[in-house]
């Protein structure tokens, strides 16, 4: 999709995926830096969020520090079968994210759940649900993340 | 995991995002019924914890033309994933790096990390990056792009104490 993004609210954009400072008055901090009032920063936040520039603009919380448990899941799924699998897969609420891949293992997902015990008892549905097996890649250390989109 | 019933109500008001007005911790505050200045001291703590990564923009991919998204895989030698881990998280392109279980015969991959770009080439490219990064190393690579978003639900903290 094509938008005409000012250069200004690329600044913004940068700008903003950086930490916000835990104060009273936080985007006056980025108002002075960026030579601009404290409303119209807020202003501009709120416009790029209602267009869809942003996704979202708060705290980002590791939910694994929030006491989940999480585990990346894969699948083959046939490609004659893969809208069963889909249905059958999707409607546990433990699956909280689900993409397509090209590969032979086709179904990516995340599940979500209370336990580390919930996670083997949920794999273990989907694979008595579909017939198929499903691939367990829990998370054993994630390394340091700086992924900044440049807009 | 024992949570304060009053930081439960603080992460459960902001999981959708923050008020979008100058002194947003104070709308925060009046509706958790505490002061702002509460507000910003148990956010403060909950960074400190690590329950709160950081505060600030999720930017979206696909309305920046990064259109192009693919999980690349390594084959890595034990004693070296973590520090070679390390360098490929830290690279500008890469959103996320994990180490994970191989899953032999078939897999037989133990680093994970997730490459954008505006195209399949320039992702083909990152890719070749990170195999330099790796050198000998790596025993083998795969890509899997991504085809199709089949569910994406984000957090979703339960009303009921954990």
């Amino acid at each position: 999709m094509t938008y005409d993004l000012s250069e200004l609210d690329r600044r913004l954009i940068n700008r903003l995926q950086d930490d916000l400072p835990l104060t009273s008055h936080p985007f006056a901090v980025l108002a002075a830096e960026m030579e601009l009032s404290e409303q119209e920063v807020v202003n501009r936040v709120r416009r790029l969020r209602d267009d869809g520039l942003l996704t979202r603009f708060g705290p980002f919380f590791d939910a694994e520090a929030l006491g989940g448990a999480f585990c990346l899941c894969a699948m083959a799924v046939p490609q004659e079968r893969f809208e069963e699998v889909l249905t059958k897969v999707n409607a546990h609420p433990e699956v909280a994210h689900n993409y397509e891949r090209e590969h032979r293992l086709n179904m990516w997902f995340v599940l979500a759940t209370e336990s580390r015990a919930t996670i083997a008892s949920t794999a273990a549905s989907i694979e008595r649900e579909t017939g198929l097996e499903v691939l367990l890649f829990p998370k054993e250390r994630e390394f340091f993340i700086g992924f900044r989109v440049n807009a | 995991m024992t949570m304060d019933p009053t930081d439960r109500t603080l992460i459960e008001a902001t999981q959708a995002g923050l008020p979008l007005v100058p002194a947003p911790f104070a709308v925060l505050a009046e509706t958790l019924g505490i002061s702002e200045a509460e507000v910003i001291d148990r956010l403060k703590h909950l960074k400190d914890r690590g329950i709160i990564r950081r505060i600030g923009a999720a930017p979206n991919h696909y309305r920046l033309g990064m259109t192009a998204n693919g999980m690349t895989v390594w084959d890595v030698d034990d004693g070296l994933v973590d520090a070679l881990g390390e360098r490929v998280g830290a690279l500008p392109f890469v959103s996320h790096s994990y180490r994970r279980p191989r899953a032999l015969p078939d897999w037989p991959y133990n680093l994970f990390a997730m490459v954008h770009g505006a195209s399949r080439e320039e992702v083909q490219a990152k890719r070749a990056d990170i195999a330099a990064l790796l050198g000998e190393a790596c025993h083998g690579s795969d890509i899997l792009f991504s085809k199709r978003i089949l569910k994406k639900t984000g957090l979703r903290l339960r009303a009921k104490e954990g």
